[in-house]
């Protein structure tokens, strides 16, 4: 007997930009799991795709851009900060959202995060910290773990990874957190914070990358990424983001920052009155 | 006082080079700069940042020049005119962007105020080191348009014709400006805006479902939607499909696209190309020249006219796309043609390309100081026997 079959669209679907999908991301890897909750916060926050534009940079999620149903940019390496500046002020309309890698972001591109969170301008920073470059080939980078062993610390890294939370609170962010890709409730309803709060957010996703690092460090398989995160993390939510590195032994993850403080473009649009005459006692 | 009478100061003025610069940028109706300071264009990022607030535009000083091109494209990705300024050091590490702003077709002006290098080099010297670097310094193949000022005015002009191509043809378009000419003062007349052709990018005149991002009309120019008004269209600086998807595996793409990309600004080289005539119809000896260098040119061809040779001046005021049938027309003429740079060689080569058999005699300079009319007129004179 013939069964009817019927097919639904995936609840997903309008957000995702199916032209450019399959994703180029291996299997277990998480930028899957953060693509699903990213989007997942723009559906269940019921905002205007109209009015979202998803800036990204070089690396394996980088190709995000390509996959949300928005206006997108994919930039060049290190450079999706600056560019979203650009975009976030022509038009302060726009909700900026850059979602980029660890070496992006804190490597070649380390200079426009601090500058952008200085600044406090309204753009939402997630990076994807898989702890090494993987679209090349699993080179050291700057989250890699001291003494973990990849393509170019074949002999163990003798770098000092960055704590991402501490640099961006220290730095002037005015929301912080991480999660891991375990943390997908959490992660998704930081997003939703994130892309409510003006001024400068950031959060910072521990995403397993099986496929390159996890086989140079011998961290294993997605599963065993997964049970290191179930096993290392501990919620602290508003600790010491100074306090927060990563360790074999603990991932501290939660909310770190959660402040008010006036935005770039709230300044620059009080400073443009003022040059206007629009506002009386200036100078 | 409206947004733009505000924006356009029209009557006469007693600018640098730098300010003219500034207030075409501003006629053009550009209403961001993001900026890094830097000698010798400070004074427009200066300028930028008292008069755009008044205009209702957006100045940022960047953290570097890299992050100022990148926030521009954005700028413009977001519907704003948008440039920055900068030398020669800051230009170097715009490179990468460039080829991003042209690879994803952004309409943009970048002024370069030339001082000597290489490295730091002379940081308040003029030079026209940087003529080269304005077509080649990024990767892989692309063409885009330079324009260089002889006169304050003129970068005041040129300014808003900068602004007219990079909408028209959505590349970067550069104004190569000796620091000569970028801190000289002298007197600018500001039109009325009535009388200033304003150039703007095509908008998508499709629905969104039917919006291809980088499907070229006839002029091989794709229409640009801008980011907030619903099209949720994606640009990447990976090679792309006309949809705006990354081909990085098809050698068609790659043809088809790189091929568009210099082809838009090769095919209208014809229309884009600006050049100025002195004394040439009967000439037997020519000058190329552009810049400050064209004003001691033009000095040196008046003088050796009034000693009875037969000398005449072509300057260069677009440098990019080279005005290689034009330098050929004249080199068909001439006996034989003087090239003043303040550099080591460099257009020159491209005038020797297009001059084929004609013999060609460079004159460098290095330093501040541009070739003496007298130094010019001497190559004159030996270029006539």
């Amino acid at each position: 007997m013939a069964e009817q079959t019927t097919q639904i669209a995936h609840p997903l679907e309008p957000f995702l930009r199916k032209t450019t999908i399959p994703h180029i991301w291996c299997p277990g890897c998480g930028d899957g799991t953060i693509l699903n909750s990213f989007v997942t916060a723009l559906k269940e926050l019921e905002v205007n795709l109209d009015k979202i534009a998803v800036i990204s940079g070089i690396g394996c999620i980088g190709r995000i851009a390509g996959y949300t149903n928005t206006d997108s940019f994919h930039t060049t390496h290190g450079r999706p900060i600056p560019f979203a500046v650009g975009v976030k002020l022509a038009n302060p309309e726009l909700n900026v959202i850059v979602i980029s890698g660890d070496g992006d972001l804190f490597a070649i591109g380390g200079n426009h995060f601090i500058h952008a969170a200085r600044r406090n301008i309204g753009i939402k920073v997630i990076c994807s910290n898989n702890f090494n470059y993987g679209m090349t080939g699993g080179q050291q980078g700057p989250t890699t773990p001291l003494a973990s062993r990849t393509a170019t610390t074949p002999f163990g890294n003798i770098e000092h990874p960055f704590n991402l939370v501490h640099l961006a609170a220290a730095s002037g962010a005015v929301y912080v957190a991480r999660w891991t890709t375990l943390h997908v409730r959490r992660m998704t309803e930081s997003i939703k914070k994130a892309i409510q709060k003006e001024g400068f957010s950031f959060i910072e996703i521990v995403s397993p990358c099986p496929e390159i690092y996890g086989k140079a460090s011998k961290i294993g398989t997605a599963m065993d990424f997964m049970n290191w995160f179930k096993k290392a993390s501990v919620i602290q939510n508003f600790s010491d983001p100074a306090q927060a590195e990563i360790t074999a032994e603990k991932i501290p993850v939660g909310e770190f920052v959660d402040v008010e403080k006036p935005t770039f473009e709230k300044l620059l649009r009080e400073m443009t009155a003022q040059a206007q005459g629009k506002v009386t006692g200036g100078a | 006082m409206s947004e733009k009478n505000k924006a356009i100061l029209t009557g006469r003025h007693f600018f640098s080079g730098d300010l003219a610069c500034a207030e075409g940028a501003l006629a053009a109706g550009c209403r961001f700069f993001g900026g890094y300071p830097i000698t010798p264009a400070t004074e427009i990022a200066e300028r930028m940042a008292r008069r755009l607030p008044q205009v209702g535009g957006t100045y940022i000083q960047m953290e570097d020049e890299i992050a100022s091109i990148a926030a521009v494209i954005g700028a413009s990705y977001a519907g704003l005119k948008a440039m920055t300024a900068t030398s020669g050091p800051g230009f170097s590490l715009m490179q990468e962007n460039i080829g991003l702003a042209v690879m994803t077709e952004a309409p943009c002006v970048i002024v370069n105020v030339m001082r000597g290098g290489p490295s730091t080099g002379q940081p308040t010297m003029a030079g026209q080191q940087d003529v080269m670097q304005a077509k080649w310094g990024s990767h892989g193949d692309y063409e885009i348009i330079a324009l260089t000022p002889s006169t304050v005015q003129e970068a005041f002009d040129l300014t808003i014709e900068a602004f007219n191509y990079a909408e028209a043809y959505r590349v970067p378009v550069m104004i190569m400006m000796d620091a000569i000419v970028g801190h000289m003062w002298e007197r600018v007349t500001i039109p009325p805006a009535d009388q200033i052709k304003i150039v703007n990018r095509k908008k998508p005149q499709v629905p969104r479902e039917k919006y291809a991002p980088f499907k070229p009309d006839e002029d091989l120019v794709p229409p640009m939607a801008v980011f907030g008004d619903g099209y949720h269209f994606h640009a990447t600086g990976l090679t792309h499909d006309e949809e705006g998807r990354p081909r990085t595996e098809s050698i068609k793409t790659q043809q088809t696209l790189v091929q568009r990309l210099c082809d838009k600004i090769r095919k209208n080289a014809d229309k884009i190309i600006q050049i100025r005539e002195t004394m040439l119809d009967d000439a037997e000896i020519a000058v190329v020249a552009y810049g400050i260098e064209a004003r001691a040119a033009w000095s040196a061809v008046r003088k050796a006219r009034n000693a009875g040779i037969k000398a005449g001046l072509l300057r260069l005021i677009t440098l990019w796309p080279f005005p290689e049938k034009q330098v050929a027309e004249v080199a068909k003429k001439v006996k034989t043609i003087v090239v003043p740079e303040m550099n080591y060689g460099q257009l020159v080569r491209e005038v020797e390309r297009a001059a084929k058999t004609t013999p060609v005699t460079f004159l460098s300079k290095l330093g501040e100081e541009p070739h003496k009319p007298e130094e010019i007129l001497e190559a004159i004179k030996g270029g006539k026997h």
